[in-house]
């Protein structure tokens, strides 16, 4: 082991240098062969960040474009190859991974007192498995890219469309299993790897929130995993699957795609609620309120999740009466979801509540969420979806849940627990900022859509009917003010690695067993097994003492 | 590196919490699969429903026999990775690397056969997409030629995807064959095995359910 | 056109007014549980700001009387949602009036192409008079395309290999916009145009005026002997085919023993898959060859056209 230190990760000069995760070895063959769950972690937050910042570049190419009714910026080839790899780099390498494969590594061994996931070496090769499927991805963007829209209909991506379509469903396919293994993974650990006295009832809600993802996971996955198959297949073969010249049904790719894709929203926003209900505690400095109602909303929004595919479907010329049976199953998942609104801000109450950037998010992911959740009735709602189906109303709609809430949600998890992962303090005030220019910047980006939606405009348009540009302007501006918030983190967390204060321990008076060990964690996490003695969240108790208590 | 030749890896506290986690994945994963077939059922039960006739007809097109002879050397398999399973829970080596190897070549049998179908299919000219014709000679329903492209894109999609599992199966099982060949397994550590014929199992119970809804819609 | 911001997009039928009211109703609960949300949230985050670093709040676990609030009252608001929805979209999808003038919509990439029952053809545009039902027939040539009026509030997917059929009744004479709503590849935001309201009287102007060739019947027919339907299907019954006088709209007993009413949509999987519902009292397998790829989906709306008229005429005689 090399004994020089990288930097001074802990205490005064003259201690001996602690051994910890990212200094035990150095190269870069101990990374890519290393099973440790934190470097894996590690290596998912680098991938993902590639994906996010080439899906943001493509949004803001569309929001370029969308500054004009007319095409002026790109033709329309591109304009739809822009929005199709815009959301396949969003939804599938960026948001699905992103909480789980990232804190949901990095933690959930801590969390739960364990030295490592259950099956180290299947967490390499998920990232393997990820970064495999980003390299096909990458190749049929370089190659001229895709325009089906990341939802891939059929029979336009079976049979009309010009572009890599085949080479992208690959990619995607191969992502699958990552996403599965990762699942798969996660579920073994939480119900075999819990240190002594870690209950399920004893569990943080972030655990929980992943449990549920986890079973999503492993649920959905593989549905879309062959259907995609199947339109490659049409595709290449010219299998007779969903296209009506060929004998096919264009409306079982639907059910088909829905059945993973809708529950697959859950993966993206699931993970972030469970980083919420952490911040919400440990910046009110109190038990989650109604913890047992949070616990179980996550799973019932799983469980519910599977069953209102086709609400995607209600202009598609379904029965009426199965429109009616989904719109009566999604109003019943908007339930859990409020309980979960609720509790959380009635976690406040009486608290002990302190503002900083990691709780900014977490009250800026509530809000947001709210107003995401709240428009979601109205596309639940069987006749006012009908005006609004594929207009900008749903864009406006799912970015409030995907970016409002499950960016949010993971810029919350990035502070919360940047000074664990790296040893390092970020610069607060500049934190601060950042989170303030992203609520605004995102708020005047989407809000102008939700009117737009209503208006009537239809979303994948390359060109639009001139009474549009004035909100379509303002949404440009809100684009270009929530790119400016996106950089801010990335400059001042790049910064804060080299300069940034030694973080300590536990730098928020957090609980949960994550924050028992020094930062950044040794290897194998902890010295001896901690055993658990009391809830989840227990705040009024005295600090964790300064070493677990041993078996 | 030490961790991979002692059979307790490190995140584990003894035996007994590692092969339980490693049963609990293997379920998880076949419970994948599960749904992962079950995308490809339930196309196959949409279009049945909507083209009966048709699929009656495909399956005449394939020849049942061939079907029953791959079922039988199926179920052998699963009787012989059973047997590998046993003989690992005793610690036989010799006799665990002998089924096992006889499950492979039971494999491989099937794997042999069905290439053999897929070829009489090509000469008869109905791959779907590579040199279909419809055929002139009508068996006993008159269909669209495009609903029995349906049947048999159905054919090849559920088939091929069920070969690509068995040619997996066959790999893991080479891998379990040179691993007890080195003497990893004893009565205490055999979970490998158990996983892997768990998995085996699962791959042939798929074919129990692929052989009567392709091969014996309109016997009677 | 308004100047400063658009707000709300123009209401011209009678399905929009009714869309509107439950769009207001949403936006009073969305506006009631928001304002609820944020006041909480800036009051709690406010008042109970920490005021020392030492400070420990009591212990609260939670209330389940308040669970069960904050679950059934919401759950009693999203059912009324639920109910008044599908009320409308039963409305607006499954109860066309019987009395609903028909016209025929193919959507291809990346044009509508619109056909009146009289013959009048357009592109992009659909011209309809003022207060009376219009049903739309709608096919599609080849990927998915949704045809979209917002001012009506109205959508439906034109899927291929199967019909839509929509209804509408328009309120207000106008020009209003007509969009494709559903992403149909490279040209799918240039497959929009506009629909012209207009008073009754101008409506028949109009649909007579212009070059109109034949009536979607006469084309039909003219098809309909051209293709050599009429050698089987002949009208005295004698041919090997039943006779189609007078079927369309009625119920037909088949072969298995079912009954289905001839509409649109068996008409048209009859042309192109005729082993699929067999008339009771003919062979099976049937005689019939399939016409896939030998009609488009034009012609056969020509066809059912014709076969309609062959029952208007018989009731009217």
């Amino acid at each position: 082991m090399d004994a020089t230190p990288i930097n001074a990760h802990s205490g005064t000069p003259g201690e001996p240098i602690r051994a910890n995760y990212l200094n035990v070895n150095y190269g870069l063959k101990s990374w890519l062969l290393t099973t440790d769950h934190k470097r894996i972690g590690i290596l998912y937050l680098i991938s993902i960040t590639i994906f996010f910042a080439l899906g943001g570049i493509f949004a803001a190419l569309i929001r370029l474009e969308l500054m004009t009714p007319e095409g002026d910026v790109v033709s329309s080839e591109m304009y739809n190859k822009l929005f199709t790899m815009h959301g396949v780099a969003m939804i599938f390498f960026f948001l699905i991974p992103s909480i789980p494969a990232v804190f949901g590594n990095f933690l959930i061994p801590m969390m739960i007192g364990a030295r490592d996931v259950a099956f180290p070496r299947l967490n390499l090769m998920s990232w393997y498995i990820y970064s495999i499927g980003g390299v096909f991805t990458f190749a049929a963007m370089a190659l001229g890219g895709v325009d089906t829209g990341w939802t891939f209909y059929a029979p336009y991506s079976s049979t009309y469309s010009n572009s890599n379509v085949a080479l992208t469903a690959v990619g995607i396919f191969i992502l699958g299993f990552s996403s599965i293994l990762t699942g798969l993974n996660f579920i073994v650990t939480i119900h075999k790897m819990r240190a002594p006295g870690l209950t399920w009832f004893r569990l943080p809600l972030f655990v929980w929130a992943h449990y549920a993802t986890s079973l999503i996971q492993i649920l959905g996955t593989p549905v879309v995993a062959i259907s995609i198959v199947l339109v490659a297949l049409e595709r290449l073969l010219k299998l007779g699957i969903f296209d009506p010249k060929l004998g096919g049904d264009p409306l079982l790719f639907q059910h088909l795609f829905w059945f993973y894709s809708h529950p697959a929203v859950y993966i993206m926003i699931l993970p972030s609620m469970g980083v919420v209900s952490e911040v919400i505690a440990c910046f009110s400095r109190k038990r989650v309120f109604g913890y047992p109602f949070i616990a179980f909303s996550s799973l019932a929004i799983a469980v519910l999740g599977f069953l209102v595919w086709g609400h995607h479907m209600f202009t598609s010329g379904q029965s009426v009466y199965a429109g009616m049976i989904f719109s009566v199953l999604t109003m019943l998942v908007a339930i859990p979801s409020a309980v979960k609104v609720f509790n959380w801000t009635a976690t406040l109450y009486k608290g002990s509540v302190s503002y900083q950037a990691p709780m900014l998010y977490a009250l800026g992911f509530i809000g947001l969420f709210t107003i995401g959740g709240l428009t979601g009735l109205f596309l639940a709602t069987l006749a006012t979806d009908v005006h609004l189906h594929d207009t900008y109303f749903v864009v406006a709609h799912f970015h409030y849940i995907m970016v409002g809430g499950a960016i949010m949600g993971y810029m919350a998890a990035m502070h919360f627990w940047w000074p664990k992962m790296t040893g390092r303090l970020y610069p607060e005030g500049w934190a601060k900022f950042a989170a303030l220019v992203i609520f605004v910047g995102f708020n005047l980006t989407f809000f102008p859509q939700f009117v737009l939606g209503y208006l009537g405009m239809p979303r994948r348009y390359h060109v639009y009917p001139p009474e549009f540009q004035v909100l379509n302007v303002m949404s440009t501006a809100g684009a270009s003010i929530l790119a400016v918030g996106y950089i801010i983190p990335l400059i001042y967390l790049l910064w804060s690695l080299k300069y940034g204060p030694a973080a300590g321990a536990n730098p928020w008076q957090a609980k949960g067993l994550e924050w028992t060990t020094p930062s950044p964690p040794p290897p194998h996490n902890f010295e001896r097994t901690p055993v658990v003695t009391e809830e989840a969240y227990a705040y009024e108790s005295k600090p964790y003492p300064e070493e677990a208590e041993v078996v | 590196m030490s961790e991979t030749h002692s059979v307790l890896a490190h995140q584990f506290d003894d035996l007994e919490q590692q092969f339980e986690a490693s049963t609990l994945g293997m379920w998880a994963f076949l419970i994948t699969e599960v749904l992962f077939f079950g995308g490809l059922f339930t196309g196959y039960a949409v279009y049945r429903s909507q083209y009966p006739l048709a699929f009656a007809e495909g399956s005449l097109h394939l020849d049942y026999r061939i079907g029953a002879i791959n079922t039988a050397v199926l179920i052998c398999s699963s009787l012989t990775m059973a047997l590998a399973v046993r003989s690992a829970q005793l610690g036989r080596r010799r006799s665990l690397i002998g089924f096992l190897l006889l499950t492979m070549l039971l494999g491989s049998v099937f794997l042999g056969i069905k290439v053999f179908e897929y070829s009489h299919k090509y000469h008869e000219h109905l791959i779907p997409g590579i040199n279909f014709v419809p055929p002139h000679e009508f068996i006993r329903y008159h269909v669209d030629p495009q609903q029995l492209y349906v049947f048999l894109s159905f054919y090849f999609a559920m088939t091929g995807m069920h070969a690509l599992h068995m040619i997996i199966g066959v790999s893991v099982l080479a891998v379990l064959v040179v691993l007890a060949w080195r003497g990893r397994f004893s009565s205490e550590y055999y979970n490998p095995v158990e996983v892997a014929g768990l998995y085996w199992h699962f791959v042939d119970i798929v074919w129990i359910f692929l052989f009567p809804l392709l091969y014996l819609i309109s016997r009677s | 056109m308004d100047q400063g911001i658009p707000l709300f997009p123009e209401a011209a039928s009678t399905m929009a007014g009714k869309v509107d009211a439950l769009y207001f109703f949403l936006v009073a609960v969305a506006v009631f549980f928001a304002a609820l949300i944020f006041i909480s949230l800036t009051v709690f985050a406010l008042k109970y700001r920490r005021r020392s670093e030492t400070e420990v709040p009591p212990s609260i676990h939670g209330s389940t009387p308040l669970e069960i609030a904050w679950s059934v009252i919401p759950l009693g608001l999203v059912m009324i949602m639920f109910a008044w929805g599908a009320k409308l979209y039963f409305d607006a999808y499954n109860e066309v009036p019987p009395d609903a003038e028909e016209v025929y919509v193919v959507g291809k990439q990346w044009m509508w192409h619109i056909q009146h029952a009289n013959g009048r053809r357009e592109i992009n545009e659909l011209h309809v008079p003022v207060g009376r039902p219009i049903k739309l027939i709608m096919a599609s040539e080849d990927v998915i395309h949704s045809f979209y009026i917002p001012a009506f509030r109205l959508k439906k997917d034109v899927v291929p290999g199967r019909y839509a059929t929509i209804w509408f009744q328009a309120t207000k004479p106008g020009r209003y916009h007509l969009f494709c709503a559903e992403y149909c590849g490279t040209g799918h935001s240039k497959m929009k145009g506009w629909v012209t309201v207009m008073e009754p009287a101008e409506y028949q102007a109009w649909l007579s005026g212009g070059v109109v060739g034949e009536s979607m019947e006469a084309a039909g027919e003219r098809l309909f002997n051209q293709l050599g339907c009429n050698t089987c299907h002949r009208a005295d019954g004698t041919g090997r085919g039943p006779s189609l006088v007078g079927v369309f709209g009625k119920p037909v007993r088949l072969l298995s023993g079912e009954t289905v009413i001839a509409d649109e949509a068996y008409i048209r999987e009859s042309i192109l898959n005729p082993n699929a519902k067999i008339v009771a009292g003919y062979p099976s397998p049937t005689i019939m060859s399939t016409y896939q790829g030998q009609i488009s989906e034009r012609g056969i709306l020509q066809i059912i056209a014709y076969l309609k008229s062959l029952s208007k005429e018989e009731r009217s005689q």
